[in-house]
Formats: structure tokens, C-alpha cells, sequence
């Protein structure tokens, strides 16, 4: 993967902006995470979390003028969060605020601090926890002293609040005026926050709060008049502390800090999908919330976040973060040195359907982070091979004369169409394949020309792109001899792997063409289906359109689901259903849960997936061949997809082409009952493994035996992999009782 | 895989070929280049090697992951 790629990518994802209330607030009081504390009715952990971030809680939860609520984007549903009531009732609740505690400096500097107002005191605060000799000079005998004057506060919070400065060290030196260029030859820094009473004439840099001399610093309320505001001003103390901290370490003023002070938040947030509430009143207004007010206005809160992308995705969902998380440890799980690998399920596990980018504010697509990824794992040969190695197993058995064919239609020595049904289609319904193909030649002109094959998708998911592009040389070869038709694809995968890879291949949908040649005679049969477009036709409007229009001429009433543009996939894209079942399951469970009706898809695996979780499902084909109850025809499995490919194209070399091909005989004829073959599914384990385990055991005898039973174990490695079959003979046939594999490669120890 | 003895196999598998039971003995397991040595039910007689399904989906398997993920 490109870093500065992976950058870009990363700071698409804006999940991890701060809510509209924090980013307004000038000290970025964390109020989404003050809220969940709330929701739970956790005052004191809400209490604790607030003293984090503000010196005075008490003060601020009194006084504040709360620019937080304003911007808080409940209002666009109902009421703002009533922020200000709620932090007023963690204040009230009697908690004590935990003292400051001087922390340990790596080299000790002694800092002046002009003003005990809450700008200075706030600025004292932070230097102290960071180490600092601290001295406030206070013209007054008193700190804190205009705040004394307001009748809003009481005098027992503000001293509360004050008890957070005991015994940290900082020396307050009362009733003294003093100079801040003299202070700053004694002190290596000077804090000038004396209120509105001090030298008005000071230079301050709004940023870093830096006057004309180098070490004196100012801010509070000096700066605002009559707009003063009481956390602006206390921030004011925070910021200059900040700038002093950076100035005594020789470390940059200006660096990183866009973010501070009060400011719009680029959090995107799905408002709409929130019903409106209003604040919640409290019985006692002069009194404010009770804790139960509080914690049902704080249950109010959204809270804020974007995850529009985890919401629709069971795969995001999954892994328990979003994509900058999920990006940042892509990246790593590249780069790392030592250790293991943890994310490589994770990179596979995404089926690259593109919804998430249809619905992320930003645009952001993890597929394409994803198998960008899958591509850096390949060429540093870090892909672990048991992830794809069945899909790319699947793949060489449809490249192979097994199934691959290429022919004019018979009786014709050019094309003027080339059919191309794909591999998992001729899997699923071979039948309808080889009728729909004699509807093609009956209808087009000019002969249709056939391709059975692959179109490389499972090699590109993997990111094999050697395999890919050796796959599409094969399609180039035979299509260049067939005189370069124009290719009719059935599956959306294969309409995808063309138009994307092979431009200049000219390609359309079976389902448009099918429009302008007119459908198979059949009735229609009254129906009422939802409609799952695949993941691999999602920008396709044409194809989509003719899918529902034929539909509709057999006779389908079509509901829709969020519509063509935000379908999911199966779990079968990206080749996530082989790398990680469980989430694959996941994404394909929430799609057929969405309603009751029975599904249409012109996808074969799509509707296999949704047979094999238990989904009443049809594909269009159904509709143009109707054929008894065919929504409730099972997922025919791994192994027969690849029996009905080769049987496909047996079947149409003896039909159409009128040569003499003959079934393969049966020497190991198996039997097993319904649980040990959806196991063998499961484990991915195809009956032609078992059978060749079987048929070595019985030619070589090796084997064992359980003398309880009377089964025999035998195993074998083809090639990479070991296969273990118990089975026994009854009858002349071999009931499998289990089967299961391993890699791992054994022999006796020298 | 480190973890001994393994799995001893049940006593009434014996090999079919040899009829002798199987005893435990020291196998070489090897996976992408690496390897180290278990305790497997060996055929005395020809040394065919049994993987219990336990072992195999659960140990084994584990191993072999971590080999991958290495
Ligand atoms: S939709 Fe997802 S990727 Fe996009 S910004 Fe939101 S959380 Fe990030
Ligand atoms: S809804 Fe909650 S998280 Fe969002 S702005 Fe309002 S208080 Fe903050
Ligand atoms: S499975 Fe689809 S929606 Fe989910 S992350 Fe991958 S491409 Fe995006
Ligand atoms: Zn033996």
C-alpha cells in the first residue's frame, strides 16, 4: 500500500471529529461521553470525567455561558441538549472535585502568573500538574475575587473548587501588583491574566497568546470586554499555559493547533434518522435536574457519530471500530516488522460490494482500501494461502477442459454475439443455461457464439493479478479466434470483470439484450418478490431497469428494498464467504431478514446464499422457466456446482454439437446422510476429495480400522492439503460417516 | 502443538494393513517452512500417522494460522 494513499484514505473517514457540542466548546469538554455517563445514571463517574477537562466544574456548572448547547445538533430534532442543566447537576451533586497534582518536570521552570481570575488560576493549574514552579500574584487579598460578587454562584462551590489548588505547591502571593517585564527577568516565563482592570494595551496573538515580549504571555478577560465569556476567558489561561509549556521546551508555538479554541465539528450526523424530543423540563426549575431529569435529558443525546458506513455494513460492524481505525491497522498489519499479522482475516473478510461508500458523507470505499491491501499481501507473500485457496481451486477447475469451451453456434463458423453464462450460473442452474442458449441462437441473428468459463473475478478478489491476468489472456485468445464478438454476460460479476478490466471488450447484460429480442413463450405466473440487485450491478440503471420490467412481464409485483443503488452483497464478493463464514453469514442474514416475501435476484450466488441460510429465493431465470416451487429449490453446494459445470458441458456437446461424450463412471460411489454433507460443505471439503482419499486407501490399503466399529480412516494429500474420511462399506458403496483436513505436514521423526 | 502428549487414538484403531495397534511416536510436523516435532499414534509397523478430527480442526488448525498470520 501507497502511505500517502493510506493517508488520504484515513483522513476521508471523519468519525473520529469531535460531536458539534465539544467542538463549540472552548476546552472541548468531552459532552457525548459526559452524556453516556449521564444515560447510565453515573453522576459520579460524570462528575470525575468533567474534572478532567475543566478546573472549576463547580464554577462552570454554575456560570457558564455554554456556547455547546447552541451548536448541539439535537436542535435539529427536537430541543439542544439542555448541556448547561446537566453539567449544573453533576456540580450540585456533591462530589469532590479531586485536588491537582504537581507533576514532575524534566527540567523545572519557575512561572509568574499575574491575576488569580480564572483565566490565571486556570493557567497556574496546568503548569503545576506539569511540573512547573508556579508563583500568582493577586492584587487583591483574595482569588477568584470578581467572581465572588456574583449572586449566582454560591460561595460554597467556588471554595470547593478552590480546594482543588491545596498543598500543590503553588505560591499565592496576596495583595501585591507587579510588573510582568520586571517578573519576566526573575521567572523563565509570565502569564498576564489581571482581568479587565489591567493594561488594556497588550499586543495579543489570538493563537498563541504571546505578546511583543518573548516571555511574557496574556489572555482572559482582558481581551473581551463586553463580550466576555467565562469559558472563553478560562480557556484563554489554558491555551497561554500551553504556549508557555512548548516555550520553555524549545518545542513549536504554532504546530498543531487547529483545533483549538470554539469551533464547527466536520462530524457528519444522519439527524434525520432521530425522531424529535424536547428537553425534558424540570419539576423544580430554580433547583435544576433531579439526577433522574438528568439522566433523561442526557438520554437525549444521539449521541453524535457518523458509522453510516458501520450501520449498513455487518462486516464493519463486525470488528468492533470504523474505518479510520480499521485503516490505520491495515496499514500497520503491512508494515509491521515483528509479530504476527493480526488484520489478514480482516482484509479478506470485506466482500468489496461498495455500499459504504454509496452512503459514507465522504465517499470512502474500505473495498478499495481493502484490496489494495490484499494486493500488498500478495506481493510480499504474506497472503495466507488458506484463505482463497478453495475459490482459487474452484477457479482453475473453470479454466480447465473440464468446463472452458469456446464455439460458433453450431452450424454457423462466425458470431455475432458472444454468450458468456459465467461459472456460477452454469453451477447453479445448468439447465437454464443451456436452454436460455438455445433461446439466444433462436432469436439473434448471425449466430451466437459460446464461452463457458471464468471471468477471473475470484483471482481479482484475491488479488492475484497474475492469475487474473492469465485468466483474462484465456478469455482474449479464444474471443480474438471467435473474431471479437460482442460479449452477452448473465452474471453481474462477469458484466463487472469485462467492463472494468477489459474496456475494449464490448459487453452488455443478458437481461437489456433479452428486452430488445423478446423473452422466452412461457406464462406468467402471478408473483410478489423483493428485488436484490447484486452488489456488482449497483451503478447499473439500464440493467436494473430490464431486470424489473421482465420481471414484470411475467407476471411479478417487485418490492423494493433501499433501492438498487444501496444493495449489499451475498457474502460471496470479495471472496469473503471463503475467507470468513461467520461475517459472511452476518451481511447475508441481515439482507434476506429484511422482509418476508420470497427474493429476486438475477445473481446465481446471491440466490444460492440466500437458499443456503434459508431464503425462499428466485433468480430471473426462474421467472423466464417456470418450474414447480423454484424458490425453494436448496443451495446445490461446492461440489455440485463443480459437477453441474462439467455436466453442463458435456450436456451441450452431445446436444448441440452432436458429439459423442460420455458420463464419467462412478468407481467410488459415495453415500452420506444430510448432517455429514453439510459438514463437508461447511469445511470446504468437495466429494471428488473424498473419493480420491477413498479410492487411494482402497487401492494402496492404507488404512485403518476401528475393530469396534468397522470403519475404515483413510487419508491422503493430493497436494497442499491432507484429507481424513471415516467411512465404511455397505452394500457396495461408501458411506461417508466424516471427513476433515489439515496442512500441516507430517512424518515420523528421524 | 507444543503441548504433549497429544491425543492419544482410540485403542481399537489399529492399521488395517500392518493389524498392529497404533503407539504414540515422534512425528515431524511441518507447515510453510517451518517445523517442530509432536507426539502422534504412529503404526508401528508402517508408520502411518493419525490426525484426530479434534486435533486437526482445533490445535492444528490454530497453528497453522498463526504460521500464516507469521
Ligand atoms: S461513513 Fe464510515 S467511512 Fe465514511 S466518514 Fe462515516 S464512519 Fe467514516
Ligand atoms: S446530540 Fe449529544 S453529542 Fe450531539 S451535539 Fe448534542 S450533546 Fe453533543
Ligand atoms: S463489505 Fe461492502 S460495505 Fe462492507 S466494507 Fe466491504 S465494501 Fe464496504
Ligand atoms: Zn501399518
Amino acid at each position: 500500500m501507497d502511505g500517502q494513499q493510506v493517508k488520504l484514505w484515513e483522513s476521508r473517514c471523519i468519525e473520529e471529529f469531535p460531536p458539534a457540542c465539544s467542538a463549540a466548546c472552548p476546552v472541548h469538554l468531552d459532552v457525548r461521553g459526559l452524556a453516556e455517563l449521564l444515560r447510565k445514571g453515573d453522576l459520579r463517574a460524570a462528575h470525575a470525567h468533567a474534572c478532567r477537562f475543566i478546573p472549576f466544574p463547580g464554577i462552570v456548572g454554575h456560570l457558564c455561558d455554554h456556547p455547546c448547547q447552541s451548536a448541539c445538533r439535537r436542535s435539529e430534532s427536537g430541543d439542544a441538549i439542555r448541556i448547561h442543566e446537566l453539567e449544573r447537576t453533576i456540580a450540585t451533586a456533591g462530589f469532590n472535585a479531586p485536588p491537582f497534582r504537581r507533576g514532575r518536570a524534566m527540567e523545572k521552570k519557575r512561572v509568574a502568573v499575574l491575576g488569580a481570575g480564572l483565566s490565571g488560576m486556570t493557567a497556574a493549574a496546568d503548569l503545576i500538574v506539569k511540573g512547573h514552579e508556579v508563583v500568582v500574584f493577586e492584587a487583591n487579598a483574595q482569588l477568584l475575587g470578581r467572581l465572588r460578587q456574583n449572586p449566582n454562584l454560591p460561595a460554597s462551590i467556588l471554595e470547593a473548587d478552590l480546594a482543588r489548588f491545596e498543598n500543590t505547591g503553588i505560591e499565592f502571593r496576596y495583595e501585591q501588583t507587579a510588573n510582568a517585564a520586571t517578573l519576566a527577568d526573575e521567572f523563565d516565563a509570565v502569564y498576564v491574566g489581571t482581568g479587565p482592570a489591567g493594561q488594556s494595551d497588550i499586543d495579543i496573538d489570538p493563537l498563541t497568546y504571546t505578546t511583543r515580549h518573548p516571555k511574557i504571555f496574556a489572555g482572559g478577560s482582558r481581551r473581551y470586554g463586553s463580550h466576555y465569556s467565562l469559558i472563553t476567558s478560562l480557556s484563554d489561561g489554558r491555551y497561554a499555559a500551553l504556549s508557555i509549556e512548548r516555550m520553555l521546551q524549545g518545542a513549536s508555538l504554532i504546530a498543531n493547533r487547529d483545533s483549538q479554541g470554539s469551533q464547527a465539528s466536520r462530524l457528519y450526523v444522519n439527524v434525520a434518522v432521530h425522531a424529535p424530543l424536547p428537553a425534558v423540563a424540570p419539576a423544580d426549575p430554580a433547583q435544576g435536574y433531579s439526577p433522574a431529569e438528568a439522566q433523561a435529558e442526557a438520554a437525549r443525546c444521539f449521541p453524535c457519530h457518523c458509522l453510516e458506513c458501520v450501520q449498513v455494513c455487518p462486516y464493519l460492524e463486525h470488528y468492533g471500530g470504523y474505518p479510520k481505525r480499521y485503516i490505520r491497522e491495515i496499514y500497520n498489519n503491512e508494515t509491521i516488522v515483528m509479530g504476527a499479522r493480526k488484520s489478514n482475516r480482516m482484509i479478506n473478510s470485506c466482500t468489496l460490494c461498495g455500499l459504504c461508500a454509496e452512503v459514507c458523507p465522504e465517499q470512502l470505499g474500505m473495498g478499495e482500501v481493502c484490496l489494495s491491501a490484499r494486493q500488498g499481501m500478495v506481493a510480499k507473500n504474506h497472503m495466507p494461502v488458506s484463505h482463497h485457496d478453495f475459490a482459487l481451486r474452484d477457479l482453475a477447475f473453470s479454466r480447465s477442459k473440464a468446463f472452458a469451451l469456446a464455439r460458433h453456434q453450431p452450424g454457423h463458423n462466425e458470431s455475432a454475439l458472444l454468450f458468456f453464462p459465467g461459472c456460477q450460473l452454469s453451477a447453479s442452474s445448468p439447465d437454464h443455461v443451456a436452454r436460455f442458449y438455445q433461446h439466444l441462437c433462436a432469436k439473434v441473428d448471425g449466430g451466437v457464439g459460446l464461452m463457458l468459463g471464468c471471468c477471473g473475478a475470484p483471482a481479482h478478489w484475491a488479488a492475484r493479478d497474475d492469475l487474473f491476468g492469465e485468466t483474462r489472456a484465456d478469455f482474449r485468445a479464444e474471443w480474438e479466434r471467435l473474431g471479437k464478438p460482442p460479449v452477452i454476460t448473465a452474471c453481474s460479476s462477469c458484466y463487472r470483470m469485462f467492463t472494468d478490466h477489459q474496456p475494449d471488450v464490448p459487453t452488455e447484460s443478458v437481461w437489456t439484450l433479452l428486452e430488445r429480442i423478446g423473452l422466452p413463450d412461457a406464462g406468467g405466473v402471478p408473483s410478489r418478490l423483493t428485488i436484490h440487485d447484486p452488489c456488482t450491478t449497483r451503478h447499473e440503471s439500464a440493467i436494473h431497469a430490464s431486470v424489473r420490467r421482465i420481471a414484470h412481464q411475467r407476471g411479478a409485483t417487485i418490492v423494493e428494498l433501499e433501492g438498487a443503488e444501496r444493495t449489499t452483497c451475498c457474502g460471496f464478493g470479495g471472496l469473503a464467504q471463503l475467507a470468513n463464514r461467520e461475517v459472511a453469514d452476518k451481511i447475508v442474514d441481515r439482507r434476506i431478514g429484511q422482509n418476508e416475501s420470497d427474493h429476486l435476484t438475477y445473481c446465481a450466488m446471491c440466490r444460492d446464499n440466500f437458499a443456503r441460510r434459508g431464503k425462499r429465493a428466485v433468480h430471473i431465470l426462474d421467472l423466464l422457466y417456470p418450474d414447480g416451487d423454484a424458490a425453494a429449490r436448496a443451495d446445490p453446494g461446492f461440489s455440485a456446482r463443480q459437477e453441474n459445470r462439467g455436466r453442463l458441458k458435456r450436456g451441450l456437446l452431445r446436444d448441440l454439437w452432436g458429439e459423442d461424450v460420455t458420463e464419467p463412471a462412478d468407481d467410488i460411489e459415495l453415500a452420506m446422510s444430510a448432517e455429514v454433507q453439510a459438514d463437508l460443505e461447511k469445511k470446504l471439503i468437495l466429494l471428488d476429495d473424498i473419493r480420491q482419499t477413498v479410492r487411494h486407501a482402497e487401492t494402496s490399503g492404507e488404512k485403518l480400522i476401528d475393530q469396534k466399529t468397522g470403519h475404515f480412516v483413510a487419508q491422503h494429500r493430493p497436494v497442499a492439503m491432507t484429507y481424513w474420511v471415516e467411512y465404511s462399506l455397505e452394500g457396495g458403496r461408501h458411506v461417508v460417516h466424516r471427513a476433515y483436513s489439515h496442512r500441516m505436514q507430517l512424518e515420523i521423526a528421524p | 502443538m507444543s503441548e504433549r502428549p497429544s491425543t492419544p487414538a482410540p485403542p481399537e484403531l489399529t492399521c488395517d494393513r500392518c493389524q498392529l495397534p497404533l503407539v504414540l511416536g515422534k512425528v515431524k510436523a511441518s507447515y510453510l517452512g517451518n517445523s517442530f516435532e509432536v507426539e502422534l499414534s504412529c503404526c508401528p509397523g508402517c508408520g502411518f500417522i493419525y490426525v484426530p478430527e479434534e486435533l486437526a480442526l482445533g490445535k492444528m488448525a490454530q497453528v497453522e494460522q498463526a504460521l500464516e498470520d507469521k
